[in-house]
């Protein structure tokens, strides 16, 4: 009986697990076989350097918004990633206690915050601003940038901290044994120590970022041309799916599937480098 | 001289991956006596002990060739239940580690474990090994509270008392008493002096000076091999191997 | 001109501070704004009417139950699944290929965007199962979405559980079933709620893969089948269109409402398992 129960919760866990991983698999098969086909018609080339989006006379190019995608992307990392890990820093070593067990949870709290809720605080507050103090129309890769600055911050911050964190403790009280302050030990030795870590906390949260949707829908403007400045509206990947989702149909659905596979390939290239940076330790 | 033999080790060689850590090991342990093994850092004390009730296999790095009898049955052998072993041959860990739970159910887990359901018949056990072990006075007002929430010495003859429960027949005691203060420290060594009468004892001691009061037979082992075995006062009295003399009088270690 | 280490350090110190009051500065600022605005909004009639013409005016009700319906299943769906592997991960495995091809597949999925996840549940639940757009293919789909959270929060909480424990129990006769089931389970269950109370809080506040999966129509559901607009769905469509900004307020306050109690709530969880594991 015993041994009989000790096979079975093992044989059980193992199946649950094979479920899990099958997930995955599932998802890749289908968005692969919906997108597919319309990649093969198309063609591969002309599907993601075409430069003209017209689902209604069939035309499906989706180079405007890959470029709506790598601009707010790097404009969010520009944005977030330093003050990102001036906060882990500051949560890691600067923070008084008292102080630090109010700055987790709120870190937290901000990753919890709807996207929606982003989106609409910033075209409350954020597209007026930018619309007055830089002129254009507001909505814009800058006010998308920023929003998706604020919104990768809990990854980049909490990823950091742990990475700074489980350095060992001889590191930072040999550099102050040294002579040297506590930023030189921090600049000099700990950050350079910690960099895997940090490193992949920047490409989760650029990760993040390119997939984020209903944050950016609200405050890009969604045009679909390539920007001539980051005052200018654009359409990304992912606003691209949630806009024309909704009514899609036939090939034009096909086209949106195809969309997903390229963001898809892109996160998986991204996530698979954030787990070689952390594993080559 | 010695009545009846416990437990034989016969040729261990014993490995971590390509790490050798006991080397051509073979002991006798004889029954109702307390039996002391002691080494400095990394001799392969631990291992030897753990070795005993198989507790190693827990780590996948270990091997080991030779064998391990118990009543003159082999413990690696083919159709050994390990589960059996285990509750036969207890063991007493360095830290004191209640599990998460209540005095009460720290003590019944190992009966309860083995099928037993009767709900008089496990506190009689709980009552009887917190006895054995010292305890049972200073806790029998409160065993529901969390074994956690007791001292040091207190967690220790517990833990003790939880081996006792499982009505073994051999009980191991890793350097059970190195955290504990002297007085818990005489009450453990008392009791264990009891409990040799029921069982058979096998004690990593935390200095030569426990080992010595205690025991009735030493070993004294070196960079995992065996150096010198005897009774206590062949050991600790008139030691025949240079080293375990230097090591007893504090040359090193 | 070359800065003195004591110049240096006043510099860096101040930005630090800086950067770490802006953030807190951000989330105050989007949390009392909606706040203020949406509360008074919340009354028991905005609670408990459903919607009317579009949402200009009534309350949001059908909302209310419809996220509450859809987080229920995939909670409800995700946490056999997701504790399982957790426990084959930290229990069952030593680190060979399987491990390694599972722990790749769970971080790869907590990458894929919601969008993505929506794609899926779309074209898998809605079209091919036919199951329509409706509460039980969102709750569907945030399982798939959510799973790769439970897996790690679990997989870290059943991992800090000491190892001692498991030797103790192992020492005491028990079988690997019983050390898990009696030991490490229970001193890991903290750990593995607060996991699954912040992925509670994630279908709560999710809408890209629920719009595409659940619906947006608003009328109260009758069952798992019915079709359904979640709170967050909800303003999305009343603050992008422009239905009504007071409604919108109301339910994003609500919203926010909920999500900071789910983080107490969870806080309070993991100050619990810390506290425990001393």
């Amino acid at each position: 009986m015993k041994k009989f129960k000790e096979r079975l919760s093992g044989r059980i866990f193992f199946t649950l697990a094979l479920s899990s991983i099958s997930a995955l698999a599932l998802i890749t098969v289908f968005i692969i076989s919906q997108g597919a086909p319309l990649i093969a018609e198309v063609g591969i080339i002309k599907f993601i350097f075409g430069m003209e989006w017209a689902p209604s006379r069939g035309e499906f190019g989706i180079f405007p918004m890959i470029i709506g995608s790598v601009t707010v992307t790097l404009g969010a990392a520009v944005i977030g990633v330093p003050v990102g890990i001036c906060c882990s820093v500051f949560l890691a070593e600067f923070a008084p206690p008292a102080m630090s067990n109010l700055f987790r949870p709120a870190i937290q709290l901000l990753a919890g915050i709807p996207s929606v809720v982003y989106g609409f605080w910033g075209l409350l507050f954020v597209v007026p601003a930018v619309r007055n103090l830089f002129g254009g129309p507001g909505l814009s890769i800058l006010t998308g940038s920023i929003i998706l600055g604020i919104m990768i911050l809990p990854t980049v911050i909490s990823i950091s901290e742990v990475s700074i964190l489980a350095l060992p403790r001889q590191y930072k009280e040999g550099a102050l044994a040294l002579g040297m302050t506590h930023w030189q030990t921090i600049y000099a030795v700990m950050l350079p120590a910690a960099k895997s870590g940090i490193v992949a906390a920047v490409i989760l949260g650029i990760g993040r970022a390119v997939g984020e949707t209903m944050a950016v829908i609200m405050v890009l403007g969604n045009a679909v041309a390539v920007p001539e400045s980051i005052l200018d509206p654009v359409r990304t990947l992912t606003t691209n799916i949630g806009i024309e989702m909704g009514y899609a149909s036939g090939e034009h659905q096909q086209a949106l599937f195809a969309t997903g596979i390229v963001l898809f390939v892109a996160i998986m290239i991204l996530n698979s480098f954030a787990q070689y940076v952390t594993r080559r330790k | 001289m010695y009545q009846q033999t416990k437990i034989v080790v016969n040729n261990m060689n014993f490995y971590y991956g390509r790490k050798q850590v006991i080397f051509n090991l073979n002991l006798e342990i004889p029954k109702n006596e307390i039996m002391a093994v002691f080494g400095p850092a990394s001799s392969g004390v631990t291992t030897l002990l753990r070795s005993l009730n198989r507790l190693c296999d827990l780590n996948p790095e270990a091997h080991m060739d030779g064998d391990v009898l118990l009543d003159g049955k082999s413990v690696y052998g083919h159709g050994a239940n390990v589960t059996e072993l285990r509750r036969k041959v207890g063991m007493v860990f360095e830290v004191p580690t209640p599990l998460p739970m209540s005095i009460f159910d720290n003590i019944a887990y190992g009966p309860r474990l083995s099928g037993r359901k009767g709900r008089r018949d496990i506190a009689e056990t709980v009552e009887q090994s917190l006895r054995k072990a010292a305890l049972w006075d200073e806790v029998k007002d409160r065993l529901s509270i969390s074994g956690m929430s007791l001292s040091g010495g207190q967690q220790q003859r517990l833990c003790i008392a939880r081996v006792l429960a499982l009505e073994p027949e051999v009980i191991i005691l890793d350097r059970a008493c190195s955290g504990l203060d002297p007085i818990s420290t005489a009450k453990i060594e008392e009791s264990l002096m009891q409990l040799k009468e029921q069982f058979t004892i096998v004690i990593a001691p935390h200095n030569v000076q426990q080992a010595g009061r205690v025991c009735d037979r030493a070993v004294f082992m070196l960079m995992g091999r065996l150096i010198e075995e005897g009774t206590n006062v062949e050991v600790f009295s008139n030691p025949r191997d240079q080293r375990t003399s230097d090591y007893i009088t504090g040359r090193f270690g | 001109m070359k800065l003195t280490p004591a110049q240096s350090e006043r510099i860096a110190k101040t930005m630090i501070w800086a950067a770490a009051l802006l953030v807190i500065g951000l989330l105050l600022f989007i949390m009392v704004y909606i706040l203020v605005k949406g509360l008074p909004v919340l009354s028991l009639q905005f609670l408990t009417d459903i919607p009317r013409s579009m949402g200009r005016a009534g309350g949001i009700a059908s909302t209310i139950v419809g996220t509450f319906m859809v987080t229920a299943l995939a909670i409800a769906i995700v946490i056999p699944f997701g504790i399982g592997t957790a426990f084959y991960l930290a229990e069952y495995t030593k680190g060979n290929i399987v491990t390694r091809i599972i722990r790749f597949s769970a971080e790869s999925l907590a990458g894929i965007p919601s969008i993505v996840y929506g794609l899926f549940g779309f074209i898998f639940f809605v079209i091919y199962l036919g199951l329509g757009w409706s509460i039980i293919s969102g709750g569907l789909t945030l399982a798939f979405m959510i799973l790769p959270t439970v897996i790690r929060t679990s997989e870290e909480a059943i991992l800090a559980v000491p190892h001692i424990y498991r030797e103790v129990s192992f020492s005491l006769s028990a079988t690997k079933w019983q050390t898990i089931s009696k030991v490490v389970f229970p001193s890991a269950l903290l750990g593995i709620v607060n996991g699954v109370l912040l992925s509670v809080g994630r279908c709560v506040a999710e809408t890209a893969a629920v719009i595409l999966t659940a619906g947006s129509s608003y009328g109260m559901p009758t069952s798992v089948f019915s079709p359904t607009r979640t709170m967050a769905v909800h303003f999305y469509l009343l603050a992008s269109e422009g239905i009504s900004m007071e409604n919108a307020y109301g339910t994003a306050a609500l919203l926010i409402v909920l999500i900071l109690l789910i983080n107490v709530v969870a806080n309070a969880f993991v100050n619990r398992f810390i506290a425990k594991g001393r």
